[in-house]
């Protein structure tokens, strides 16, 4: 069932997120612009660039053996949202049909490297905001956002929606399973039985809600939420920004690949 | 539909994310001066459920295929607009996050597409109107049919828009909006449905909910349909005007910024000792004049000329291939060799 995969999936990408190596030291605040910045920059190269773009598959395959991530997980999901990027993108070899020709003898729709610059950054972009997640455990994720000028409020019920999340899933869980076990086949899916499912889902989640104000209200709650946890910008924080800063800027502006290829091909040659 | 990174212009995505930041700033401050605490861990919740609703399927009579819930013009109608807008930006951020839908750029995107239009245009100026003081069940059950379908409409126009805006893609206008428009006509309609379904159960099971965000909830205290209509004017002003701006004058923001630092698309990087023989290799195997090029058909026009591809140089001649295959290769070895190093260094 799609359903419980899911569910791991996200179960997965919290327990990831609370590794202890250097990656996920790193000050939120840092990880976040940092990623931003990274995918400004991906996106902003034009549509026929491909081989450019291969030198920013560093910047995540550091972030994920620096940070222990497995490589398959990552794919995985890559593969598991990609349609609509595809979907959009696949219409570019049959509408672009200029030509350009890659050595000679051999000559390719420029569609199709359009079509193959949408995948590469497609895959750039998915795995990094992926990977500042699996390395970042989401209440940092909020406390950087609340640092960075984030309105507190939102920032609150952005926590309280996380930490839900799991609890009204297994909720849900155990509906469908009740669901399941009573209906045969494709008997109890229709629209109907959905509506009320829903419902009922909806009264129990506001009730709980209630309760959730009641507790928090003994414990003190006067509509902030503050952490322990201080941050501090470290030395290796300040590390990581200049070596990400410097990274973007010379893959950006000098075209390293192909360089590269030229002084292979001048060894061989 | 979410849209998705790779698709956007830094352009196009900077300002969506502009207008959507602005939007969180301003519901936050309106939804802080009359708020109860109360509210805090509701809004949070309510999201969680949004995602939980997302997990159970339901088979699309006719069809047979399986939908599941969309989620924003019920918030709407349960929290009243500043806050289920919050919460809405809320669910897109964790799905963008941990479901990698849409993307971090693209964010933006989504929120507007997704969050303001059901909460700020579609909820005040469609549905109130229709639904009334919230009594009588089927025009709640209309209301909602109709609110869900056009905010859904909007939403896919402004994907459409977005894309081509973008220049990314080589899809002409029309064909892309024949491709999307009928088919958010069809899911909209099944979840207009559901969404009045659902709001019209809990409406029989406890009223007081619906009653509470209908009458004198602080929530719904500050808005009145000319201050959101005037609200959204601006930002759109703002956000079209601005995108206008770069989309005429300069296709692609970042690109021209560097064209203008630097004088050319890209930087020459000739000087930094590479041998008069590479040169020589590199007009020998310099790609065959004769390739002939032309632009995109229709979806460019509007994007204007856009300086001579800087990408076709770079990307597509030999040098540039075995480049990028080797940049590959030596990224593997990286990757391969960390974790090779980090396993032998641990006990």
């Amino acid at each position: 069932m799609t359903f419980d995969k899911e569910y791991y999936n996200i179960g997965l990408l919290d327990r990831l997120s609370y590794k202890n190596t250097f990656v996920h030291r790193l000050d939120p605040r840092i990880k976040l612009i940092a990623t931003l910045l990274y995918l400004f920059t991906v996106i902003s190269f034009s549509k026929y660039e491909v081989v450019a773009l291969f030198p920013f598959f560093l910047y995540p395959v550091l972030l994920m053996t620096l940070g222990e991530i497995p490589l398959l997980f990552i794919i995985k999901k890559v593969v598991l949202v990609s349609p609509f990027a595809i979907f959009v993108g696949i219409f570019n070899p049959l509408l672009d049909a200029g030509q350009i020709s890659l050595m000679q003898g051999l000559t390719i729709s420029a569609g199709w490297i359009s079509f193959f610059s949408i995948l590469v950054k497609f895959t750039l972009t998915v795995s990094t905001a992926l990977l500042l997640v699996a390395t970042t455990s989401f209440p940092g994720v909020c406390h950087a956002l609340r640092q960075l000028g984030v309105p507190s409020l939102f920032v609150a019920q952005l926590l309280f929606l996380y930490r839900y999340i799991f609890v009204l899933m297994e909720e849900t869980m155990r509906i469908v399973r009740a669901r399941d076990t009573r209906s045969y086949g494709r008997r109890g899916t229709g629209i109907r039985i959905f509506v009320r499912l829903v419902g009922i889902l909806f009264l129990r989640t506001v009730e709980r809600a209630e309760r959730i104000y009641y507790a928090m209200l003994s414990r003190g709650f006067q509509g902030d939420m503050p952490t322990l946890k201080r941050f501090r910008i470290t030395v290796s924080d300040l590390g990581f920004a200049a070596f990400v800063i410097a990274f973007l800027f010379i893959f950006r502006f000098y075209p390293v690949s192909e360089e590269l290829g030229r002084f292979v091909q001048g060894v061989f040659s | 539909m979410h849209m998705a990174d790779a698709l956007l212009s830094p352009a196009v995505g900077a300002t969506m994310w502009a207008g959507s930041m602005a939007a969180i700033g301003y519901s936050s401050r309106k939804l802080k001066e009359n708020i109860d605490n109360r509210t805090i861990p509701l809004m949070g919740v309510l999201g969680a459920f949004i995602f939980a609703a997302m997990m159970i399927n339901f088979t699309i009579p006719g069809t047979g295929s399986s939908g599941h819930l969309g989620g924003g013009m019920i918030l709407a109608v349960i929290l009243g607009p500043y806050a289920a807008f919050l919460v809405m930006a809320s669910v897109l951020i964790v799905q963008a996050l941990f479901f990698a839908d849409g993307g971090l750029l693209a964010l933006g995107c989504n929120i507007w597409n997704l969050g303001i239009y059901p909460c700020f245009l579609v909820y005040p100026l469609i549905y109130k109107p229709i639904a009334g003081d919230g009594t009588s069940n089927r025009r709640i059950a209309i209301a909602s049919i109709v609110s869900v379908l056009i905010a859904l409409q909007l939403g896919a126009f402004s994907v459409v828009m977005e894309t081509l805006l973008s220049g990314k893609s080589e899809l002409p206008f029309g064909t892309f909006v024949l491709l999307m428009q009928p088919i958010h006509l069809a899911i909209g309609l099944v979840e207009g449905f559901v969404t009045a379904g659902i709001i019209s159960y809990v409406q029989k099971a406890r009223p007081e909910i619906l009653n509470a965000s209908f009458a004198s909830r602080p929530l719904d205290a500050g808005i009145s349909v000319k201050n959101v209509l005037v609200v959204f004017v601006i930002l759109a002003g703002i956000t079209g005007g601005a995108i206008s701006w770069f989309a005429s004058t300069h296709p692609d923001g970042l690109e021209w910024s560097i064209e203008k630092v630097t004088g050319k698309g890209e930087l020459a990087g000739q000087e930094q000792g590479i041998a008069p023989v590479l040169k020589g290799i590199q007009e020998k195997t310099a790609f065959l004049p004769d390739y002939n090029f032309k632009p995109g058909v229709q979806g460019e026009s509007k994007e204007g000329k856009s300086p001579v591809w800087p990408g076709i140089e770079a990307g597509t001649s030999v040098a540039g291939i075995v480049g990028g295959g080797t940049v590959l290769g030596l990224l593997l070895l990286i990757g391969f060799g960390i974790r090779f190093f980090k396993r032998r260094t641990e006990p």
